[in-house]
């Protein structure tokens, strides 16, 4: 009846475990009787779970991402502290078992979760509103986007506490994944949370794609879309391109585990080294997907603040297109080590480096905007100048790991953990982060506080730094990665070092979360409302807009004469909004449950595939097909807002605009 | 006199020398052998040259920062200069040349330091041969002409190349001994390649860089660099074990356990390296010399097939 799931499965016997589940217990009972009391469940299902409108959605995603930072970060101060502790006979207080779930948890989480939500729910947030669009291609597979994400992340959650997740790092890589090696559930969470996980990007990467290339307002040719906009097109086509070959190569990896079939196996004609090829082969592009929209946002915020345009517009194009096709030919660089011969290693080492160029053309590119500006020392720009900083380091770091014969003896050590933290961390974190900052008040009306958000800054900084430059010495000293204990003095004082950064880390996080309740709590005072809807005197099509846009985003189509769409109208009195209409009915789409429905029938498949459930397992997949057919026959998707209301929504924006011109 | 510095007032002083001394004293930057020195010139060489490039950008990001503060009215506001073709052709120039340079030396050190590549020795010294098993979660290291094995400990003739060959009787490990230079993955039924050489005498630590499960930080092992002489009286102490390594104690010892002891074997069934290997490609193996697949011949073929 319950296939393989036992009382047996939950462990009861870690106390760890135990806690968390309390806390967990107790915080989500205490936010749903909140929800509860305050009769929020309608507002919650009607205007955020069901809302196929994309600003809503960028919310939510960005929401999911912090949870999930939280659930990462949990695994990754644990993680310090073992290592930290288990030194010299001491066992540290995790075991193998469990110390070995942490860090592939930690890795797939943050990327899959932390990583991808963010960037997905900056794409949402921004991406429409700048080409001047009114939402995206495919509203209704927006939404479920959304929830594939969220369900595949309550997902790996379900595993915390019932059964384990996979011991087998974050791209479980066979044949310890094979069922021989792993027979536990652990591997087949991890397969099912990426798989569910992976439709959801795929769809974001089809829409966002359909949505920049169909969807620009006029005027906008190629030579004139915003930088951030041109990273997720990018982004897009590599999740396009690299997703498919993700979702193939864990169907394999399934296929060997559910069916007892041998692609990868070590007997039967498997081969392991295929399995790390194509995973790299979506592997290596993601980390492209992630870094290219950070970019995006750093041509975004430089200029704002510099108050100038971004120096060479075209090249940053030009580079961006450059590093979305290289990313393609690197992937052998995560496995050198595999034995292939000196010819094969030099090519695949020289297109990474060649990689190179074009980032660093776009590092140059923000110091030249920066030069002979006027830069405004905003928080964003301290995310922004921290990552040039830390970036350029990261990039040196990954150039000497490129280089084949330096990586036979940097390979997995943790030289190489230093390295990409260095990048995510200094490149895509510091980005995005960055990026929530400076479209904060476009989302929610309101600014972010700027005092903690550059105490957030000085603590990531510095506990960035504190907590990764131990792990480069290491690295030379010979430590590898996923050690769960050690007995070389050497190392000792360098782990305890990383610890302090990690708690410093810790300190960044908790002033972001301060910065929020500051913000949210300070949200009508006059200094933080943004009542233009353009509170930086920034340059693209976004800020035309009011803060929070209304539904429509624009109540008349912009037309786009420059680069800089809105700073060009700004500057020769031409008003983008079209204030005062004339105005025409508005052509919107229906908000629906069936995102959710879907998403919550794959939760329903994906556990119950995970514990051999198989009778559970064929309702989920039923409900997943029964829901996404009355879907397609729905024909009550679309509704028009009448003129009337949007000269209404529009004149109470004017009216607005006036008062705070009169003050 | 390091106990004198740190009895000193300046404690956080106390650490941070010993960081130094640990610095100086790094494994990976104080190679034991030819290979690690190349490895070790390397990286050097390759770090220097993008300083050339990292170090001018990180103090151009704080400089212009700085220069360009919005309260710094007296600095030059260009509020439209947004293009110069001669600072393109730099930023694009400057780091193509740095890369042009690293491609060269990429290329050359590929194939100077492949690790399939024999080692050249002015000695002409004849090298050893040791085959390498990675088993969970303990290394087998097999001397063939000695016709001897160890578990976890690995004694090597100083001066003398070492040809190593490496499979795997369970998952992917990766064999690495940080103070004499490469690494290179074990795989099961494949047989990877590698050529150290310890030009000093030493105690090493050798490990797995590739994590393998439950027992894989107790997966290490030493290796003892040692004169002539010496590991010809280590073979004769090797030889004098009671063990031995055939099918059944092969059997025994290949089942999973951690934090294994180092274990002597004076004897071992012969072809028993190719018969791991060949258990997971039916019964087969490639022939070293002439490259082809040849059926094994031993005792080892009728080894329980794993599942």
């Amino acid at each position: 009846m319950l296939g393989r799931l036992s009382f047996a499965d939950i462990p009861v016997d870690v106390p760890i475990l135990v806690g968390t589940f309390a806390g967990v217990a107790v915080i989500g009972i205490a936010v749903l009787a909140l929800i509860t009391y305050y009769g929020k469940w309608g507002y919650l299902w009607k205007e955020w779970f069901t809302s196929v409108d994309h600003k809503r959605l960028a919310v939510m995603y960005i929401v999911l991402a912090l949870v999930a930072l939280a659930r990462g970060f949990a695994d990754a101060i644990m993680m310090r502290t073992q290592l930290a502790l288990a030194y010299a006979g001491n066992p540290g207080y995790l075991p193998p078992h469990h110390y070995d779930q942490i860090f592939s948890a930690h890795g797939t989480i943050m990327i899959f979760f932390l990583a991808m939500a963010f960037m997905t729910g900056l794409f949402n947030l921004v991406v429409p509103l700048q080409i001047g669009a009114r939402d995206v291609a495919f509203p209704f597979l927006n939404n479920l986007s959304f929830w594939m994400t969220a369900i595949a992340f309550i997902l790996i959650n379900v595993s915390l506490f019932i059964g384990e997740f996979s011991q087998c790092g974050w791209l479980a890589y066979p044949p310890l994944s094979e069922t021989q090696f792993s027979p536990g559930v652990g591997v087949d969470y991890y397969i099912w949370a990426v798989q569910l996980s992976g439709v959801g990007t795929l769809l974001t990467g089809v829409n966002f794609f359909v949505t920049i290339v169909k969807m620009r307002a006029p005027g906008m040719t190629w030579m004139k879309v915003p930088v951030f906009t041109w990273t997720a097109f990018c982004a897009c086509v590599l999740i396009m391109v690299a997703f498919p070959v993700l979702t193939v190569v864990l169907g394999m990896l399934g296929l060997d585990r559910y069916l007892g079939m041998h692609f990868f196996t070590n007997d039967g004609g498997g081969n392991q080294m295929l399995y790390l090829s194509l995973i790299w082969t979506w592997g290596h592009p993601e980390v492209y997907i992630l870094i290219l929209p950070a970019f995006g946002v750093f041509s975004e915020v430089v200029p704002t603040f510099s108050r100038k345009p971004l120096f060479g517009y075209a090249t940053m194009v030009y580079a961006t297109c450059a590093i979305m096709v290289l990313s393609f030919l690197v992937w052998l660089h995560h496995f050198f080590t595999m034995g292939a011969g000196a010819d094969v290693n030099a090519f695949f080492g020289i297109a990474t480096m060649i990689i190179s160029i074009p980032t660093g053309v776009k590092l140059f590119n923000w110091l030249f905007t920066m030069y002979k500006g006027r830069v405004e020392f905003h928080a964003t720009m301290y995310w922004a100048v921290g990552f040039m900083i830390t970036f350029t380091i990261g990039g040196m770091t990954g150039v000497m790991m490129a280089i084949p014969a330096a990586d036979f003896v940097l390979h997995n050590s943790l030289f190489l953990i230093a390295h990409f933290h260095n990048v995510i961390i200094g490149g895509v974190y510091f980005g995005y982060v960055c990026g929530m900052n400076y479209w904060f008040p476009k989302a929610l009306g309101f600014k972010l506080n700027e005092a903690w958000g550059k105490a957030a800054f000085w603590f990531w900084f510095v506990g960035f730094y504190v907590a990764f430059m131990p792990l480069y010495v290491l690295g030379f000293d010979g430590m590898t990665r996923r050690l769960n204990h050690y007995d070389n003095p050497a190392w000792h004082p360098w782990l305890l070092i990383a610890e302090v950064g990690a708690v410093l880390v810790f300190c960044g996080i908790a002033c972001q979360v301060i910065q929020l309740y500051v913000s949210i709590r300070d949200r009508n005072l006059p200094q933080n409302v943004d009542v233009t809807g353009d509170p930086w005197n920034a340059r693209s099509l976004e800020w035309s807009t009011s803060s929070p846009p209304p539904i429509y985003n624009f109540a008349i189509t912009p037309h786009v004469h420059d680069l800089d769409a809105f700073m060009h109208d700004k500057e020769n009195g031409i008003d983008t909004r079209g204030a005062g209409g004339p105005y025409a009915p508005i052509h919107m789409p229906k908000n629906t449950a069936a995102g959710f429905m879907v998403g919550a029938f794959s939760l329903v498949l994906g556990f119950a595939a995970i514990w051999y459930i198989w009778w559970l397992a064929a309702i989920g997949l039923i409900g997943v097909f029964a829901t996404v057919i009355i879907r397609s026959a729905n024909q009550d998707v679309d509704y028009y807002i009448p003129a009337e209301e949007v000269a209404r929504i529009e004149n109470e924006h004017s009216r607005k605009l006036m008062v705070q011109a009169a003050e | 006199m390091i106990n004198r510095y740190l009895k000193g007032p300046a404690r956080l002083g106390g650490l941070a020398s010993v960081l130094l001394l640990a610095g100086c004293n790094l494994d990976v930057l104080d190679p034991k052998g030819p290979v690690g020195e190349q490895l070790k010139f390397l990286i050097v060489e390759s770090t220097v040259a993008m300083l050339l490039v990292v170090v001018p950008t990180i103090i151009l990001a704080c400089y212009f920062a700085w220069k360009y503060r919005a309260s710094n009215t007296s600095a030059e506001y260009l509020p439209k200069w947004s293009h110069s073709n001669k600072i393109e052709v730099v930023i694009w120039g400057v780091p193509s040349i740095i890369i042009l340079f690293l491609a060269v030396i990429t290329y050359q050190t590929c194939h100077s330091l492949d690790p399939y590549r024999p080692l050249d020795n002015e000695a002409n010294a004849k090298p050893l041969h040791v085959e390498v098993v990675a088993l969970d979660w303990k290394w087998l290291f097999i001397y063939p002409d000695e016709g001897i094995a160890t578990v976890n400990q690995l004694a090597i003739p100083v001066g003398t190349p070492v040809d190593f060959v490496i499979t795997s009787d369970s998952v992917m490990n990766s064999f690495f001994i940080p103070r004499l230079g490469s690494m290179i993955y074990a795989m099961a039924g494949m047989q990877t390649q590698l050529h150290l050489l310890a030009s000093e005498p030493g105690d090493y630590a050798g490990e797995s860089a590739n994590y393998s499960g439950r027992g894989f930080s107790d997966m290490k092992f030493r290796t003892l660099a040692m004169p002539a002489d010496q590991y010809a009286s280590w073979v004769e102490k090797v030889r004098s074990s009671s063990d031995q390594l055939d099918n059944e104690t092969y059997g025994k010892l290949a089942a999973p356990s951690e934090a294994d002891p180092v274990k002597y074997y004076s004897h071992v069934a012969p072809s028993l390296f190719d018969g791991i290997v060949a258990k997971y490609n039916n019964g087969m193996v490639m022939d070293k010399n002439t490259g082809k697949m040849i059926r094994v011949q031993s005792a080892m073929s009728d080894m329980n097939m794993k599942e």
